[in-house]
């Protein structure tokens, strides 16, 4: 009797000991998993710097592309980025901001609202070529604008507004209700009280959305090789901003231009190994870009809202 | 007084119109989207008849007697993607359940960041990475592999995906409610058989809606299979294979000069049509299973 109740008891003892260890195994597994995934991205990152340690220099951000691998530098590619960023930030940022704002502050529920937020669901999930499709078609050549450096920010634009919609929704939704009513009670209109106290609490919020969005942009690459942007361009735009009246110009939106990843693409596809070295050194600035803002829109994150108590 | 207040009520309607208009400007780029590439299309399929276009085993618009099948493309597409899934899928599903179950508080805040600057990664860049570090890393397994296949790109498009499938099924494994999970902790269940049991069926239609998502990036993912995949229409299922997907097409048409009216440039809007199709299929199926899986609880 004794012997039998033993028994059981040893065996429910070693079944809940199974049971456990399949815990305690599972947590090693997902650690080893979430180890290998960013393993992998230490690894991409400094074979890249590695493979590309020779041509950090100078030179490298003041040549301009060349035939020679190790003459050949960046110099027409972070001048087209850096436009065509500010491009894509002119646009997307008052568009984005403005549809957040109508979606969450004004939008009755209706239909019309309902096929707005559908369809920004669905911009987010549209691959990134299927712009460059709708770029090649809509600004290239219906409103002949070419292969600009406008056409390229609009493109970028329209590709990372679904990110900035969704990101400044989040950081409206955050606000609580007792700070709008507040303000109504104080005969504050609906845009005063959006303009004047949601919006200043949600700005870490959409910097957060707007630098995210951005640091996608600039590594796009399929949308700008189907507008038709040219790899070897070794001239750069006008500059925007010159010493004589009136001191801003626009020309520089109609010029040719090259990109960062457009420039890394060409030298990849080279059977020339000299430029692969080229194409790493290339790929190192551009991930450590991308990481860099990814960063700085975490910090921003984290800084907004260790200041702010409702 | 008075007037001051109507002049503000009639601001306040002008800038609520303002704000409707940049909200409607989303419906616009739809439906922009969708004319484009019908309306350039259309010449396209003047040519070619719907059923060679979904028949014919041959792409080779280049050619001087072009044949124009989509299925080489379309087989590559499937392939890189069944390949990135065979990664991301298992792996996000196992971070979800590790961050949203058993992870504590500070890991998840620390880890979640890290992992999604993998979805963050310059495409072009993870192109590099499969061309130049993951083919001759597979070659030590598989000497028979060419310099450009689908595995590679097919692998490195998984490891990208991953953040996407795993922040979406955490979300929705999240949003369980704790309830399930504490009648499971008192029938005597572990964390591991409560994650398995309980959480991740509750969650389900979530889980699927991620894998939707994952897919649909997989589908339209362009760079690393355009740089590491040998752009070489290629009706194969075989992964070790070189071949190009709808995407890779694409991009290696446009790095030509292709006059505005020339049948090959009609059929980049063509390929562009059918990939976009696939995708809003996926995206539609992922809208429903999402509002579905809202009204469970």
């Amino acid at each position: 009797m004794a012997g039998a109740v033993e028994t059981a008891r040893a065996q429910l003892y070693a079944s809940v000991g199974r049971r456990k260890l399949l815990d305690r195994l599972f947590v090693l597994l997902g650690m080893c998993i979430l180890f290998a995934a960013l393993l992998t991205l230490a690894v991409l990152f400094l074979n890249l710097v590695h493979d590309g340690a020779g041509r950090f220099g100078w030179d490298f951000f003041t040549s301009f592309p060349s035939r020679i691998a190790t003459r050949a530098g960046i110099l027409s590619a972070w001048v087209g980025t850096s436009l065509v960023m500010l491009v894509t930030v002119a646009v997307a940022m008052p568009m984005g901001v403005a549809a957040a704002i109508y979606l969450e502050e004004y939008a009755p529920k209706n239909w019309v609202t309902a096929i707005i937020e559908i369809n920004v669901t669905n911009l987010a999930g549209v691959p990134s070529i299927i712009y460059g499709l709708l770029a090649l078609g809509l600004f290239v050549y219906k409103m002949s604008l070419g292969e600009s450096i406008a056409t390229a920010g609009l493109t970028l634009a329209l590709l990372i507004l679904p990110i900035v919609i969704v990101a400044t929704r989040e950081a409206l939704r955050a606000v609580p209700r007792s700070i709008r009513e507040a303000a109504y009670a104080l005969g504050a209109t609906q845009w005063e009280v959006t303009a004047h106290h949601v919006l200043p609490y949600s700005t870490g919020g959409i910097l957060t959305g707007m630098i995210i969005g951005l640091s996608r942009a600039i590594g796009e690459t399929a949308p700008i090789i189907t507008i038709g942007a040219l790899a070897f361009i070794a001239f750069l735009p006008t500059p925007p901003l010159s010493g004589d009246f009136p001191y801003v110009n626009f020309t520089w939106l109609s010029d040719s231009f090259t990109v960062m990843p457009i420039q890394m693409f060409n030298w990849v596809s080279r059977p020339d190994p000299a430029f692969q070295v080229n194409a790493a050194a290339a790929g190192a600035i551009l991930l450590g870009m991308t990481l860099l803002m990814n960063g700085v829109a975490i910090y921003v994150r984290y800084r907004f809202r260790k200041k702010i108590n409702w | 007084m008075l007037r001051r207040l109507r002049r503000r009520k009639i601001r306040d309607r002008v800038i609520e119109s303002l704000l409707l208009l940049s909200g409607l400007f989303a419906v616009f780029i739809t439906a922009a989207i969708v004319y484009i590439l019908v309306s350039e299309s259309i010449p396209f399929f003047r040519h070619i008849r719907l059923v060679e276009f979904f028949t014919d085993t041959m792409w080779t618009p280049m050619f001087d007697s072009p044949r124009f099948g989509i299925l080489p493309l379309l087989a590559g597409t499937l392939v890189t993607t069944f390949v990135a899934l065979c990664v991301a899928i298992p792996c996000g599903i196992i971070i979800a359940i590790y961050l949203s179950e058993f992870a504590p508080h500070r890991v998840r805040e620390v880890v979640k960041p890290f992992l999604e600057l993998l979805g963050a990664v310059p495409t072009v860049v993870y192109g590099y990475f499969a061309l130049m570090m993951v083919t001759p890393f597979l070659r030590h397994f598989l000497p028979d592999l060419p310099g450009f296949n689908m595995l590679s790109p097919g692998l490195v498009i998984g490891i990208m995906i991953i953040p996407y499938i795993a922040s979406v099924s955490e979300d929705a494994m999240r949003s369980v409610p704790n309830y399930m999970r504490e009648g499971s902790y008192a029938m005597g269940a572990t964390r591991f058989q409560t994650a398995v049991r309980v959480v991740v069926p509750g969650a389900i239609s979530g889980i699927a809606a991620a894998f939707i998502l994952g897919i649909s990036r997989a589908v339209g993912e362009t760079m690393v299979v355009a740089v590491a995949g040998g752009l070489q229409p290629n009706l194969t299922w075989n992964p070790m294979e070189s071949a190009a997907t709808i995407t890779a097409f694409i991009v290696q048409v446009s790095l030509g000069d292709l006059p505005h009216d020339s049948i090959g440039y009609q059929s980049i809007f063509a390929a562009g049509l059918t990939l976009m199709v696939t995708t809003l299929i996926f995206n539609i199926a992922g809208f429903m299973l999402t509002r579905r899986f809202r009204e469970v609880y």
